[in-house]
This record gives C-alpha cells, structure tokens and sequence, in this order.
C-alpha cells in the first residue's frame, strides 16, 4: 500500500490535489473556530450555494477564469447576509435560507439553459456539487491561487487573532473598547467566502460545511482555551484532508466525499476521548 | 469636572424615545446605582454611554481624563459566552485591547495588569482553567478582572448579581465597594433596591418619574420613597 502511495506521489496532478486540500481545510477549520461559537454555522452552508449559482452564471457567460466572477458575488452576498444576521436574528435566519435556496434553483436552471461547453448537465452539476473528481485535474494557476488565498487567511488570522478572540466572545465589549467590530465583521465575511469559493473546488459546494464545522466542534470538546482549539482544530483539518485524499486515491472513491467521512470520523474519536476522559478523571 | 456628562439626552429605537430629556453627572469616586422598572431604559442608557448606540438628542461627554473607550464594562452574560471555548487568562486579557493600538500582539506590560487583576479578584489560580466549566460567581469575577484590564477610572456594571446566590451576590458587592473604596468610580445597573440604598453615593431613578441626585435625597423624594417602600414590601 505504502509503494502504491509512493507510485502515485511521482505524479505532478496527485502532489497538486494533495497541497490545495490540505491548505484548503487548514484555511475553512480556522474560520470554524469563529463561526462555531458566533452560532454563526449555517453561513457557510448558505455561502456555498450562492458560489454555485456564481458558479453557473459564470459557465452561462463562458468564463475561462471563472473566479474572477464567483469570488466577487460569494464575498458581497457575505457581507450582506452578516449584517442582516445583526439586524434581527430570525430575519437573518430566514435571509440565508431563501438567499441560498435561491441560488441553488437558478443555478441549476442556468446550468441547463446554457450548457457547458462539450459537457454533460449532470455530470458537472453533480462535480459542483460534490466536488466529484475536479480536484484531480487542477491546473497550475489553481493550485498558485489556492495557494496564495490560503497563505493570506493564515496570515490574517495570525495578525488579527486576538481582536478576531475579543469580537467573537463578546461583541459588544470589544465595541465599547473601541474595537471596530463591525469592520471585523465584515472582515470576517469576505474571509468566509474566500474560503468557500476555495473549498468549492475540492469538496463541492454541498460539503463546504463538513470543512468548516467538524474541526472546530471536534476541538472545542477537546480543550480548555481559545489557542487550544484553535490548533487543534487546524491540525484536525488537515489530518482529516489527508487521510481522506489519501483513501480516495487509494480506493478510488469521491474525493469530497471520502474526506467529510474522515471528517466524521475524527468527529466520533473526539467525543470518544471526551467519554474516556471523564471516566478516568 | 465631572467624568461622564450626560447633557439632555433622549434615548430610543426608531424615533420612538424610551428616556427623554435626561442630564446627570458622575464625578470620581461616586458608586452611582441606575434603578427603575423593567424597560424604563436602563440597558438603553448603558448602551449609550458605551457608544454602542447613538442618542436621539443631547450628548454624553466623558471628562477629568476619562478615555470614552476605557469605560470597564461587565455586562449581562449571554448564553453564547457561558459555553465559549476559551480560558480564563485569555478571556482577561481581552480587557487590555484597548490599550493595544495597532499591534497584533499583547505586551508584556498588558500581560501583567491581566495578571494583578486576576490576583486582585482571588483568580489567578484559575488562569488556565476553561471559563465554561467555572461557577456562576467565578465566571462573573473573570468578566468583572477584565473590565478592570480595561478601566483606569471607571467601571460599568449591568446587574452584576444576576443568576447568584445570595453569598456570592454579598462578596461581589463588597469587591465592588472595596474597588470604589480604592477609587475607581462605579456606574451600576440594578434591581436590588436595598442594596442600591445601602451602596450608592448617589440614585438616577428612571421611569415615568425621573430622579437624579445622592442617596439621602433620593430617600426623601415622592418618587424615591414609593420604589423603595413598594420594593421593601414586596420583597
């Protein structure tokens, strides 16, 4: 198995897939840790399928750098669906549900009005959604804009980590310091959708949420502060990517999928050391 | 010179005001205690002091070297922080951002000031303990060493005794009074009116009568003597 893997780490397309999922989860587990205790998790769910009907506008005009159009519209529908999350807690609620619903329908609409070139509808529907095998066949400037989309929200979050901890534990008195909360808020958002329209490649817009969620949960059971989880989140990420590129390639399953199994995985071991723990301290 | 100076103001959502026409002064040292019945716009009032929400009209100003954003406030808890993932020395720290500027990381004097306040308040045993699995009194210490991390002169207290039993409720008022003792200057929302009569320099009465000025006076006016009699006998 191990010579199998080594055979398979000689091609340039396998090393590729594997450096975007791995810093595309590392990226989507930190953000976890801001959303998760913001109760703020069906945002990225509602954010991945506004970048699929992004997605299918930009195959309607036949974009051959389709980013440049789904970033932009994923980034705006984020700053917009956080601040009406402010405003009122059930009409933000709802704003997400019809927002993402919406571009679901349209999208697939669009999708099939104006196929794809030389493609068939189901078929890529199917890969945006689930991510199916895209990840495979990444083309250079891919992986250099994953790469480079990943390296900044590190970075940022580095930089802001400890305004990013005070806004999130409590907004009103990171505000009543002077912290600009909101202007982190929407800093915040468009990070959110960065990462989304990143992880759109890799998993598919259906399972964006599995990178987001799962570590953070994982981790915040796991430890006692922030840094804690905010480590152990990341590391969670990027072992459950690992293994889950791994077995795909191996098994020669649904990449997307294979890797939200692992994430579930690694859910279950941490509540089960969680079990452990207590019965022995 | 007064510290906060709250010159005519009214306070409401959507033009409707909740407080109208509103002026009192606290200077330092003063343990002033805000009180009146539910929705007479005591939270409101608070919020607009922080300047997290803006008056309809009239201006609050601060003054005698009061930085705006170094008010040390302790609010009410929310459910979302009782189950944060965080611990307590990170949670403290928090408090010192605002002396932060524009770097990205907490100095080694912020780190210390979050250490003498952990040791002020009896919790510095607790630093690395996890904020969630702590006691409803503790919890509240951590949030109230916070503010301090925040406050050089005052400190704002949205009903600190909520949710506490009665022995932790008494420790916490004497902490308070042994900081205003110190003098650091104390705005209180409360609902324990006996409390606020045993504690409180001075009483700003919200309502549809309103009442501004110390303790004895407040004892002596139609409006101050109802509240605290309806409230000795309800209780």
């Amino acid at each position: 198995m191990i010579d199998q893997l080594a055979y398979y780490l000689t091609f340039a397309f396998v090393r590729n897939a594997l450096i975007v999922g791995l810093l595309t989860s590392l990226s989507a587990a930190l953000l976890g840790v801001v959303l998760v205790p913001k109760r703020l998790s069906y945002l990225g769910d509602g954010l991945s399928h506004v970048a699929f009907g992004a997605l299918a506008i930009a195959t309607a005009l036949k974009l051959t750098n389709q980013t440049v159009l789904v970033l932009p519209i994923t980034v705006l529908m984020a700053v917009v669906l956080l601040s009406a999350g402010q405003n009122a807690r059930i009409k933000g609620d709802a704003a997400i549900a019809m927002l993402s619903v919406s571009a679901l329908s349209v999208g697939y609409l669009l999708f099939n009005l104006f196929p794809p070139t030389g493609g068939n509808i189901s078929g890529d529907v199917c890969t945006t959604l689930f991510g199916a095998t895209s990840i495979l066949t990444l083309t250079q400037m891919q992986v250099w804009q994953s790469v480079g989309l990943s390296a900044l929200v590190v970075l940022l979050f580095v930089f802001t980590y400890h305004r990013l901890f005070a806004v999130t534990f409590d907004e009103n008195f990171a505000r009543a310091t002077g912290t600009n909360a909101r202007a982190y808020n929407v800093f915040i958002a468009i990070v959110i959708a960065t990462v989304v329209v990143l992880a759109m490649e890799l998993v598919g817009s259906l399972l964006i949420s599995a990178l987001l969620i799962f570590p953070a949960i994982s981790a915040m059971g796991l430890f006692k502060s922030f840094r804690a989880v905010v480590l152990g989140a990341a590391a969670f990420g990027v072992v459950c990517a690992l293994i889950g590129i791994l077995s795909s390639i191996l098994l020669g399953t649904p990449v997307g999928a294979t890797i939200v199994v692992a994430d579930i995985a690694g859910y279950f071991l941490s509540v089960l050391i969680n079990l452990v723990r207590r019965r022995v301290g | 010179m007064a510290q906060l100076i709250c010159d005519h103001v009214t306070l409401g959502y959507d033009g409707r005001a909740v407080i109208s026409d509103l002026s009192f002064s606290v200077r330092a040292g003063d343990y002033l205690c805000i009180v009146g019945e539910n929705g007479s716009g005591k939270t409101t009032l608070m919020k607009a002091i922080l300047q997290l929400q803006a008056p309809l009209s009239g201006t609050i100003q601060t003054g005698d070297g009061l930085n705006r954003h170094a008010i040390g406030y302790l609010p009410q808890q929310s459910q979302q922080q009782r189950d944060f993932p965080a611990s307590v020395r990170e949670i403290v720290l928090s408090g010192c951002l605002n002396s932060s500027g524009l770097s990205p990381f907490y100095s080694k004097a912020q780190k210390e000031r979050a250490h003498r306040n952990m040791v002020r308040l009896g919790i510095d045993g607790l630093a690395r303990q996890a904020y969630r699995e702590l006691s409803g009194g503790q919890q509240q210490r951590v949030l109230l060493a916070r503010a301090l991390c925040a406050a050089n002169h005052m400190l704002l207290l949205d009903e600190p005794a909520t949710g506490l039993d009665p022995t932790i409720t008494e420790e916490l008022y004497a902490l308070i009074r042994s900081l205003n003792d110190e003098g650091m200057t104390i705005v209180m929302i409360s609902h324990d009116v006996q409390h606020a009569l045993r504690e409180a320099s001075h009483i700003l009465h919200l309502g549809k009568a309103q009442f501004f000025g110390t303790t004895q006076a407040y004892l002596l006016s139609p409006v101050g003597s109802a509240y605290a009699n309806g409230q000795a006998v309800g209780a």
